[in-house]
């Protein structure tokens, strides 16, 4: 079957292009646009359908006229794919507007924990000392006299033994006390090994004092123990320098003044300067050569330094603690300000 | 030790640009400098400033028509006309001397004293109590002056006002400094001032020319352990009504001592100029020979605090032939103290031996000046010295004649050490010339005799704790000030053992305290405190119920150790829940203490050198075994209410579902199963075993308990005890399979009371080694059934091929078999 053949006038095409880019541009939205699509891009649309009628165009205008259709229609696409753009886009903001949410709103579901800061505060000087080399060392509470006293030149009638209010096990003559420090820990590091020895020994100690704003029965200490060839009291002193700047600010400076300790000879307390004033920190010196021949080192071969500090009162100066009660009863409204310690 | 400036100046030359009243604050420096602490300064005259003076009451005028009695006092001030004040006290006389605070003169709490007219009368200046002058609280009166001064003195001066003390803590090593003297000669030396010693020989003298015949009480050592040197001086003729002069009891009371009568008096007074403790002996009480001995049969004394003791036989006392006289070198005893009649004296004064002191002091609870001079070690030089100067001073004040002394034993042996010079300086890291040791040595006392490096270093008597190299070495640091010692970081060398770094245990305990605090739990320490009643309720039985017992706790509430971290966790969690927390989760890690093992007794071994190896074991098991453990709790919500909904109430699943995932990260394989146990809930307590041996429980707490601490319902509890599973070595990794799994399912009627956990592991044994896992996906028990229905899923892998359906099907049938005949299973379809 066949026609005559059909002209096609531009201007009808033209025409047809213009519709549809109107109705395209006139969407309100994907469906409205979808719907338009149908009828202006589709396969029974105005551009279609001449498209469609093409062949019955005179041969020689083909070219021209396929040409032009060509281009009306990817004008129509072109304008399509704009406006379905632009719509997805205009529907996606509108959604993520719509879901909006009150960020500020409560999210903690479940308990926020915490370490206590006098935990944090030892992991702190842990590792200090174990980044430069030291080890941890650590001992029993329960303690025998022996190493809480004897061996650490505090004989059953000097003196010295009635300075530390001791907590005595029954029956007496066990001669097991809750040691009155962690002293008792170097004189076993000592006897296990053989210098050189560089420990830290971190733990709980206990003292018959009644519990006040600045005083507990149980407390914490972190000693020191070096013993090694040529160790001197200059030794200590950068120690404790070292020490106190890292846990307190760079800035802070220590000064030791003659004290005494039966276990200690040169002895000294070290305070250091923080805040425009002198605090005292703890006790120190070079170990007392009749400790160390208690423990079998050679005097003539080895010296050592050691010192020790309590770990509330540490605290309680870098943390502005007042009252010792915070830290010994376990309200977790205080361990909570501290978190995990990072801070 | 509380140090009037007045008195420390008697023994140091201060040049003549120096007031030490007014460099209070270099004082307090250079006693810091020398190791001693300054406990307080005590500066009475500190809020007065302006002319306060002496004067005499030359007449009183009565003042009638007001509310008290006022009176209008004529005044002699040495000056040219007499001096009119008003004064509302009327506690003095005309002829009194008071002291007047003049125009200008500003008292403490700045009040400033101006003329003015009051009570219709011009009043030049104020008669003063001793709490218009912050000396005191005392506002009944003004002050009278008892001895005499010269009108218009300073009446600072008068009251002893002007004299600052220094308060200076003694370290139990320089018993010495617990005198004027000591305490003089250390500033001396630390400010690089003169020492002004006694004159101990012009005094000995002196003595001697002033005896006069009559009976000299006689004196011997039967214990030569208990002293090595005694004087017994024999006065008579004291006059009992002799009174203390002012200046003595002034110094007296400012050193924080009580005077008494002169006798006691004087010898207070010598002891805390000179160190050494005396005592004076009704002389006429003494029957027979004064003697130094042990208590041996002698039952009892009194003391002078009215205090009657028991005497142990090792009690060292001065006794007289029939009876015991005074608890030697601690407190004189009732009978022979000296009254008011008393009139001889015999005046002691020994070098005892410093444990003999401390033992008797320790055994009667009876710490006393004397007795802590004694055992802090007295100069033996001082026994014939101090008595004789206090016998001068009962001899001046108080009339006594003196007859002579009776002496037993002999000084002890001047101590010597030898030392090198260098070696002090490799010791403190610094270096000190020969000649600065040489210096340092000779101001501290010591003798020092050099030859070639060696020298020979005789210590001076009142330093018995100067016996090696580092006792020098701190004098020679401390002289020159321990500010010269420089600042040096060592570096640490690798020990022998070759172990650096946390060890795996202490890394445990942190990894755990961490994993704690990220899920959620707060840490807390407790006190590890408890009593008998807690440990009753708890339940413990068996390990957990034998304890140690403190034997002076400071409160006898709770005198035991802990065995468990649950008593101390779970009264924390109920404070917090009274001050108001809704909910709380704790942790905590710690030791406890049990009493399980007999315990050898490693009291008294030597430390003059190092245990042998049976002597080190023995200390090691005179120590129990202190386990660590970690425990936690959460009572109430464990997921919270909030504007979301409602939360969750904790459970055993909680308890349990914790402690098996902190237990995966430190060891691989445990096996969990029901056990009864205080003081969990009976029915719902887990106990997790790892190598045949439980190392950790979980569950909710009985609910009696609960009850009774006020705490909530299911309130749930874990302990691990963490140093009870064994370190484990690097894990080995297995490969990741990547053919596809093959799943499959299988359920049973069990009776309820086999375990998942059971069933779990006969499956896994039953279905072989291409069973990945096993997973309960379904679990119920209808209303009165004896058996429970479970579900599991297992899922099957090969390493090297995709199952058939075939193979994965006969693999199910293994293990459900295997069920089925070990638990009287039903297989379900």
């Amino acid at each position: 079957m066949s026609s005559s053949p059909v002209s096609i006038d531009p201007a009808q095409i033209e025409l047809i292009k213009e519709n549809a880019v109107l109705a395209i541009s006139s969407a309100k939205s994907l469906d409205e646009l979808k719907e338009i699509k149908i009828s202006h891009v589709g396969d029974r649309s105005p551009i279609a359908r001449a498209n469609q009628s093409l062949g019955q165009v005179p041969i020689e205008e083909r070219a021209a006229t396929g040409k032009l259709i060509g281009t009306a229609r990817a004008n129509i696409n072109q304008a399509f794919d704009d406006k379905e753009r632009e719509l997805t886009l205009a529907r996606d903001t509108k959604a993520l507007v719509e879901e909006r949410v009150d960020v500020t709103l409560p999210t903690q579901r479940t308990h926020r924990g915490a370490l206590h800061p006098l935990t944090s505060l030892r992991f702190e000087i842990e590792d200090l000392f174990v980044g430069l080399g030291y080890q941890v060392a650590e001992g029993p509470e329960l303690e025998s006299g022996w190493l809480n006293f004897d061996a650490l030149n505090i004989p059953e009638d000097h003196p010295a033994r009635t300075m530390q209010d001791t907590f005595f096990i029954e029956p007496i003559d066990s001669g097991l006390v809750l040691r009155t420090h962690t002293s008792p820990v170097q004189i076993r590091t000592m006897l296990e090994n053989e210098p050189p020895i560089y420990v830290i020994c971190p733990g709980r100690t206990y003292r018959s004092d009644e519990l006040d704003a600045t005083h507990t029965p149980v407390f914490n200490q972190v000693e020191g123990l070096v013993v090694d060839k040529e160790i001197t009291m200059a030794d200590l002193k950068g120690t404790l320098d070292l020490f106190a700047a890292r846990i307190f600010g760079p800035e802070v400076t220590t000064r030791i003044r003659p004290s005494f300790f039966p276990f200690t000879e040169p002895s000294a307390e070290v305070d250091f300067f923080y805040n425009g004033r002198w605090i005292e920190w703890g006790g120190c010196g070079m170990v007392n050569p009749k400790v160390l021949e208690a423990c079998g080192i050679d005097t003539s071969v080895y010296t050592g330094f050691a010192f020790g500090m309590g770990l509330e009162r540490t605290l309680m100066v870098r943390n502005g603690i007042t009252d010792m009660h915070d830290i010994v009863e376990g309200d977790l409204r205080f361990s909570r300000q501290f978190g995990m310690g990072s801070r | 030790m509380k140090l009037p400036i007045s008195w420390l100046s008697e023994f140091i030359t201060f040049p003549k640009s120096f007031d030490p009243a007014k460099n209070i604050e270099k004082l307090v420096a250079a006693f810091v400098k020398v190791g001693f602490e300054v406990e307080d300064v005590i500066n009475p005259a500190a809020g007065i400033q302006g002319p306060l003076k002496v004067g005499t009451v030359l007449e009183i005028e009565e003042l009638s028509g007001h509310k008290k009695p006022i009176r209008y006092v004529a005044l002699d001030l040495g000056e040219k006309s007499k001096r009119y004040v008003i004064c509302g006290a009327t506690n003095f006389q005309v002829g009194n001397q008071v002291v007047v605070a003049l125009p200008g003169a500003v008292l403490p709490g700045n009040f400033a004293i101006s003329a003015r007219e009051t009570y219709g009368r011009l009043s030049n200046g104020m008669i003063c109590s001793a709490r218009e002058l912050g000396l005191g609280e005392d506002h009944s009166g003004i002050i009278v002056l008892e001895d005499k001064f010269k009108n218009g003195s300073d009446a600072l001066k008068a009251i002893g006002a002007h004299d600052p003390i220094i308060d200076i803590a003694v370290n139990p090593d320089r018993g010495y400094a617990m005198s004027v003297r000591g305490a003089a000669r250390e500033l001396a030396m630390s400010l690089g001032f003169k020492f002004r010693d006694i004159e101990s020989k012009a005094l000995l003298n002196k003595l001697a020319k002033l005896k006069k015949s009559g009976k000299v009480t006689q004196v011997e050592i039967l214990d030569k352990s208990g002293a090595d040197l005694i004087f017994l001086r024999s006065l008579s003729g004291l006059d009992p009504s002799a009174k203390t002069p002012a200046w003595m009891a002034r110094r007296l009371t400012q050193a924080g001592m009580r005077p008494i009568s002169l006798a006691v008096d004087v010898t207070n007074y010598v002891m805390l100029e000179l160190g050494q403790p005396l005592h004076a002996f009704d002389a006429e009480k003494i029957t027979g020979k004064l003697r130094v001995q042990r208590a041996n049969s002698y039952k009892s004394i009194t003391t002078l605090d009215n205090q009657v003791r028991k005497l142990t036989k090792e009690d060292l006392l001065i006794a007289d032939e029939k009876r015991p006289l005074a608890l030697a070198g601690t407190m004189g005893g009732l009978d022979s103290e000296v009254g008011s009649q008393t009139s001889k004296i015999a005046l002691e004064a020994a070098h005892f031996n410093p444990v003999a002191v401390a033992r008797n002091s320790r055994r009667h609870i009876l710490s006393s000046e004397a007795s802590r001079r004694f055992e802090r070690g007295v100069d033996p030089l001082l026994a014939e010295i101090a008595s004789a100067r206090a016998a001068l001073l009962l001899i001046e004040h108080g009339g006594a004649n003196y007859h002579g002394t009776s002496s037993k034993g002999a000084l002890p042996k001047a101590n010597f050490t030898a030392i090198s010079p260098a070696e002090i300086s490799k010791l403190i890291g610094t270096e000190y010339s020969s000649v600065e040791v040489a210096k340092a040595l000779a101001a501290v006392g010591c003798k020092v005799s050099k030859s070639g490096k060696k020298w020979r270093v005789t210590s001076p008597s009142w330093r018995s704790d100067l016996n090696h190299l580092s006792d020098f070495a701190e004098e020679v640091a401390r002289f020159y000030g321990y500010e010269r010692i420089p600042s040096r970081v060592p570096t640490p060398k690798i020990p022998k053992s070759g172990k650096t770094g946390l060890t795996p245990l202490q890394q445990r305990r942190r990894y755990l305290s961490l994993a704690l605090a990220n899920k959620g739990f707060t840490e807390v320490h407790n006190y590890p405190f408890v009593n008998k009643s807690q440990m009753d309720l708890f339940g413990f039985t068996g390990e957990r119920a034998k304890t140690f017992k403190i034997a002076n706790p400071i409160s006898d509430q709770n005198p035991l150790l802990r065995t468990h971290l649950s008593i101390g966790l779970l009264e924390t969690a109920a404070r917090n829940l009274s001050r108001g927390a809704k909910s709380v989760a704790l942790f905590e890690s710690g030791l406890v203490f049990r009493d399980i093992k007999k315990l050898e007794n490693a009291t008294g071994i030597s430390t003059a050198k190092r245990p042998t190896a049976n002597q080190i074991k023995k200390i090691y098991e005179s120590v129990p075994f202190q386990s660590l453990h970690i425990g936690g709790v959460v009572a109430g919500e464990i997921e919270l209410s909030g504007w979301w909904g409602k939360g969750r109430i904790a459970s055993w699943e909680d308890a349990v579902s914790i402690t098996s995932e902190l237990l995966l990260e430190i060891t691989s394989d445990f096996s969990i199963k029901n056990v009864e146990l205080a003081p969990w809930h009976p029915g719902r307590c887990a106990e997790f075993i790892v190598a045949g041996k439980p190392v950790a429980h979980a569950g909710e707490i009985h609910p009696r308990i609960c009850a009774a601490l006020g705490l909530p319902d299911r309130t749930i509890f874990f302990a691990l005890l963490v140093d009870a599973i064994p370190v484990q070595s690097a894990i080995q990794a297995k490969p990741v399979i990547t053919m596809p799994a093959a799943i499959q399912d299988v359920s049973f009627y069990v009776p309820a009371e086999v375990s998942a956990a059971e069933i779990t592991s006969v499956l896994r044994e039953g279905a072989g080694s291409l069973l990945e896992s096993v997973e309960l996906f379904d679990r119920f028990q209808r209303e009165g059934d004896p058996q429970i229905s479970l579900a599991f899923t297992l899922t099957f892998r090969a390493p090297d091929r995709t199952l058939t359906s075939d193979e994965v099907s006969k693999l199910r049938e293994l293990a459900a078999s295997s069920v089925v005949k070990r638990f009287k299973a039903t297989l379900r379809s």
